[in-house]
């Protein structure tokens, strides 16, 4: 029940607060607010009372679930279900609401209801489809997501809004149009083969191992989620929808509604379609590579200081591709992890953009340099951020390209070096942000310029908190999700425990005292 | 007292101060920003002192103390764990980075006091120790990057400290950008490494590794080669060595002690311990190692060329250090792992002895870095001149009195001797050795000789005599913990560090007697400095910048390091930043605003047809029916 809660408590409050707004615009926002901590301190406690195991379908080791008839007649059901995956990523969609909304706090001015009802919204979208398990239900929750996220864009956006607006909307919906029709194929292809029509994750499972119907259907998922991620060469909606948008919708789309598409890949492609999807794995981790490059590359060339930000997205999102292609145990955490780091940083980078805005009025990069006289926490930040989205140890964003690129090694090592030289790459851009604004030599009057109040300080420094704790003990997260990722049948390295396996053998070999010539001829023997 | 219980206050200390000076640096007084950053490396140094005590008369030979803080993370059978480990490499590691970091901190307390980033600058400093301290006593390559990655970030922070509108910030945002980038493609060659190393071995423990890898590879397999070169080349980024060399030169915007504790003394000689540390890796790879001795050699060679026409008296130093790190590598290539950690602990005390000098004389002679501009400073500074004077001679290894000489001589000796020695590394490594006699005393004669050209406007204090005291006398004596064979078997240090690493192979006939080399360089480094005193010392020296025998184009191709930054910015930076600007609008997107186009096109070409004209229409009907009913009778 509680995962029905979390929903509610979104959509309810939603239209509370639209309807709270026309006569108390701050009351409004703190309706929001408290929905969102409810729902994250429910989230918490499910964490940390840590998985009473819930059986679905063949395997155990769910949280929690709900299954309710919708259209039992066209075999759609109301379920719900939470593995590690999803609990990690729900925290994460209530954490960064709450940031959201911190951050519009003063600079959304007009028509606050419809905006905050329009944010609830757009979350409430979200956390469904990291709940959902019947893949109407999915597909439905996929959609809610769409509305909510155009207007945001189009009525509070800046300038250029209304344009960015349609391209996203048009990138969205067809190629949302393309997973509804793979989602019927495999519907009917379903009951057709077995007599039972149903829209259920679990008995879709397994029901196409491979073949070229698979592929098909399994292209219909691949494009829907690889605009929404997005990646080469379905990502040109992305600067304009992210850069146009107001910051709480930046933060939204970059941090979390990416994400979604993501999860769609680990929970829905290759799950349902794991001979498909490995037969594509080379071409998929090559796009992942050269979006890596590409993205950077472009980000380094703006001077719209949020075109910059928003292209490095575009590039770090290659690395989910990377990861979720590899096929790996140790990739597979990484991407999540990535989908979590990456999250929390390009949030807080979107909202230094933000309120670097709200004080010279403008994103040009030209016009900025030398604030760190005057700004030294903001500095202080961005030089933690910029660092996490450049990959430094000791940060979140780390541990996830590092797992990320490790287990594409195991793949394929030429693929996975391709992908590493974003590394390099990926310094350019990240020192550029940090050194334009606050090292370089000033380019304009500093007089104005007023370092962070305690509201912002509080946005900030819960992202930096969260961001090193992750960095530091990342077990957190990987253990809980671990059996969530056991389920998808990736053997960790089967070979290496065979090799360490023998390598033990020789251990003992060497205490018995054998010398170490004997041992190396062993080796080669091996 | 258990030293594996408080092995982590050594470098959580450090952590502790920058943390304190970073969220109150501005609210506590001014005064006490220094006790705090000083004194938390202080502190380290003195447990590492009770810590290095302990080990040395409880420990049996080769002995290692743990100290597991906590798990990474742990994935099936990978683990990566947070665990502190003290040997005898990285005991002398934290040794010297405690003990230098703590003279150079309390040097830095009045160097640094006008300046108003007081607090940030000790801030940095102390994160810097932190992350070198975790480089050195970790046992995982993982947890080792997170120190490597971690002092590269406070090395670009100290680059380009000053900031803003100050009359450089341009120049020395670039110098530390690029000093960022040229040792992150080092780094990302390393990394990849490690991903080699996990797909073999399932773990990045380096115990673990060196223990097995002997096992699983065979000598010159690919896979060692492969492991050994990509790890090779995070070693070549942080020492700056060929070709990844360029960015140190340019490091030298920083602040003097940062020059002397990261660019000199230890950041810079990280390369070193990771080859050391690895060392079973490289051993597997004999090519690699050839490599490794081949680039030392070549890079000492080329850097002590350029440090002999340098006016800047810190790029002089730099490329020395570019010189001395070479030597260090060429012993890691000859397999003389413990001459390398020995010449790596000498250079650091001469070395931050020289910096820090410069430092002085820089901030004595408002902030001139040129030693045409100086001279006289003899009589003026005499604590300054004699302790670089100690330093210069350590540093040009002037026979028997130095220690420079003892540990230079040890690897000039294993480089001609070893089992992969060769003469040719030996003739490059004393010619090098007579090069920088001489570039090492035109320093000294042109600084503290001659006539006084700029006015003194700050004399040296206590906080800054007193660490060049100290850091003279080590470089003076420190050498005598490591005498040559043919000295009689006095090798305590060796002796130690051979517990845990192989001693070098030699030739079984060498054909030349130890002494008959020791003579040659001692002879080498002498000529250096007579010819040194000939051109810039006595009385009637002309002390030009002509001086050197070379026509102004070789002077210059020199001077700017063998043009290496301009073979980069143009294969490399150009290529890079018009392609961004190309297509600074991404073609992709132009694509799809393609296709909006032409259907807006479309959209207005056919509009334009519907206009109501009764008369358009029947054409249209009337040529339709005409085509069709061509192509059916066609048909």
């Amino acid at each position: 029940m509680i995962l029905i809660t979390l929903l509610l408590i979104l959509m309810g409050s939603g239209i509370l607060a639209w309807i709270v707004a026309s006569f108390n615009k701050s009351a409004a926002k703190w309706i929001a607010l408290l929905a969102l901590l409810t729902d994250l301190v429910l989230v918490s406690s499910v964490w940390l009372a840590d998985t009473a195991a819930v059986t679905l379908g063949n395997d155990a080791h769910w949280i929690s679930s709900v299954k309710m008839n919708w259209i039992p007649d066209f075999g759609m059901t109301f379920h719900l279900a939470m593995d590690g995956i999803s609990l990690v990523m729900t925290a994460l969609t209530f954490f960064l609401g709450i940031i959201s909304v911190l951050v519009s706090w003063k600079s959304i001015e007009k028509n606050v209801g419809f905006f905050l009802f329009n944010i609830l919204w757009l979350l409430a979208g979200i956390t469904g489809v990291f709940l959902a398990m019947d893949m109407m239900l999915f597909y439905f929750f996929w959609e809610i997501m769409l509305v909510p996220m155009y207007f945001v864009i189009v009525i509070w956006g800046h300038e250029k809004s209304r344009y960015a607006g349609w391209k996203f909307f048009l990138f969205t919906q067809i190629s949302g149009l393309m997973m509804l029709l793979a989602i019927l194929g495999l519907y009917i292809y379903h009951g057709s083969q077995t007599g039972t029509y149903s829209f259920n994750y679990f008995d879709l499972l397994g029901s196409l191992p491979g073949g070229s119907l698979a592929f098909w259907i399994m292209c219909g998922f691949l494009i829907a989620f690889l605009v929404k991620l997005p990646t080469l060469p379905f990502h040109s909606w992305l600067p304009d929808a992210y850069a146009e948008s107001p910051s709480a919708g930046s933060i939204i789309i970059a941090a979390l509604m990416s994400k979604t598409a993501a999860y769609g890949l680990i929970r829905f492609v290759v799950p349902l379609f794991p001979e498909s999807a490995k037969s594509i794995a080379t071409p998929a981790i090559l796009i992942g590579a050269a979006a890596i490059l590409y993205g950077a590359k472009l980000a380094y060339a703006q001077r719209d200081l949020k075109r910059l930000i928003a292209f490095s997205s575009f590039s770090h999102m290659g690395f989910i591709l990377v990861g979720v292609f590899s096929f790996s145990a140790l990739a597979f955490q990484g991407v999540l992890m990535q989908m979590v780091a990456h999250g929390l940083s390009i949030a807080a980078l979107f909202i230094i953009s933000e309120f670097i805005y709200d004080r010279i009025g403008t994103f040009d990069l030209y016009k900025m340099g030398g604030f760190w006289k005057k700004m030294a926490n903001m500095g202080g930040f961005t030089l933690v951020f910029g660092m996490a989205s450049l990959g430094l140890p000791g940060l979140a964003n780390f541990v996830a390209e590092f797992l990320i690129l490790a287990g594409a090694w195991q793949y394929d090592a030429v693929l996975a070096t391709l992908a590493t030289l974003g590394l390099i790459v990926s310094v350019t851009y990240s020192l550029r942000i940090l050194q334009k604004i606050f090292h370089q030599s000033p380019q304009n009057d500093m007089e104005k310029l007023a370092d962070l109040n305690s509201r912002e300080w509080l946005v900030l420094g819960s992202l930096t908190i969260v961001i090193i704790w992750l960095g530091l003990f990342p077990q957190n997260v990987v253990k809980v999700a671990q059996p969530a990722f056991d389920r998808l049948g990736i053997g960790q390295n089967n070979t290496n425990d065979k090799k360490l396996g023998l390598i033990d053998t020789y251990n003992g070999l060497i205490n018995k005292g054998k010398d170490n010539n004997a041992v190396k001829e062993g080796g080669k023997l091996w | 007292m258990n030293i594996s219980e408080i092995l982590w206050l050594i470098p959580f200390l450090p952590l502790l101060g920058f943390l304190i000076l970073a969220f109150f640096g501005k609210k506590i007084p001014r005064g006490l920003v220094p006790v705090i950053g000083t004194g938390v490396v202080g502190i380290s140094a003195l447990i590492t002192i009770v810590a290095g005590i302990n080990f040395l008369s409880n420990a049996t030979p080769g002995a290692v103390i743990e100290q597991h803080l906590w798990t990474w993370f742990s994935i099936g059978s990978f683990h990566s764990e947070i665990t502190l480990h003290l040997d005898a490499l990285s005991l002398v590691f934290i040794f010297v980075i405690t003990f230098v970091g703590t003279l150079i901190h309390m040097f830095s307390s009045e160097y640094m006091k006008d300046d108003e980033g007081y607090s940030r600058f000790f801030a940095y400093m102390n994160l810097f120790v932190f992350s070198m301290l975790v480089l050195v006593l970790s046992n995982d390559l993982l947890l080792l990057y997170l120190g490597w990655e971690g002092v590269g970030l406070c090395s670009f922070l100290l680059i380009g400290f000053y900031y803003g509108d100050t009359k450089d910030a341009e120049k020395n945002a670039l110098a530390a950008r690029k000093s960022f980038l040229v040792t992150r493609i080092g780094d990302t060659s390393m990394i990849l490494g490690f991903f080699l190393l996990v797909k073999t071995f399932n773990t990045l423990n380096i115990s673990e590794i060196l223990h097995t890898a002997p096992q699983v590879w065979s000598s010159d397999s690919t896979l060692a080669v492969l492991a050994a070169a990509l790890l090779l080349g995070g070693a070549l980024g942080k020492s700056a060595q060929l070709p990844l060399q360029t960015w140190l030169p340019d490091a030298m915007a920083g602040p003097s002690p940062v020059s002397a504790l990261i660019h000199a003394a230890t950041m810079v000689t990280a390369g070193v311990y990771l080859l050391t540390r690895t060392y079973s890796l490289f051993e597997l790879a004999p090519s690699v190692q050839i490599v490794v001795a081949a680039i030392g050699a070549i890079t000492l060679f080329i850097a002590s060329c350029s440090a002999l026409v340098q006016r800047d008296i810190k790029r002089v130093l730099a490329y020395s250090t570019i010189s001395q790190i070479g030597y260090m590598f060429l012993a890691c290539g000859v397999g003389a792992w413990s001459a390398a950690i020995f010449h790596f602990m000498i250079h650091a005390f001469f070395k931050a002895l020289l910096f820090l000098g410069a430092g002085a004389i820089i901030l004595a002679l408002h902030h001139e870095q040129d030693m045409f501009k100086m001279g006289g400073l003899r009589k003026k500074l005499p604590v300054i001149f004699w302790t670089f004077l100690f330093g210069s001679a350590a540093l040009a290894s002037l026979p028997l009195i130095t220690a420079g000489f003892y540990s230079k001589d040890a690897i000039l000796w294993y480089s001609f001797a070893s089992t992969k020695g060769s003469v040719w590394l030996w003739i490059l490594g004393s010619v090098s050795a007579f090069l920088t006699a001489l570039y090492t005393f035109r320093m000294v004669f042109l600084t503290f000789y001659g006539d006084q050209k700029t006015e003194i406007s700050h004399y040296p204090g206590l906080a800054i005599k007193i660490p060049l005291i100290i850091l003279g006398v080590l470089s003076l004596i420190g050498g005598f913990i490591e005498l040559p064979h043919n000295f009689g078997h006095f090798a305590p240090f060796g002796d130690f560090l051979h517990t845990i690493l192989p001693p070098a192979v030699l030739n079984e006939s060498v054909g030349v007697s130890e002494g008959v080399l020791q003579l040659v360089a001692g002879v080498l480094a002498l000529l250096g400095l007579y010819l040194a005193w000939n051109m810039y010392g006595k009385q009637n020296a002309t002390r030009r910048v002509s001086d050197m025998p070379f026509s102004p184009e070789v002077a210059s191709f020199l001077a700017s390091g063998w043009n290496f930054d301009k073979l980069y910015d143009t294969l490399f930076v150009r290529p890079m930043v018009w392609l961004s600007k190309i297509d600074e609008k991404d073609f992709v997107d132009g694509i799809y605003r393609g296709i909006g186009w032409f259907n807006l096109e479309m959209n207005e070409t056919f509009s334009r047809s519907q206009n109501g004209k009764l008369r358009n229409y029947l054409i249209g009907i009337g040529l339709g029916a005409f085509v069709i009913l061509t192509i059916i009778l066609a048909l």
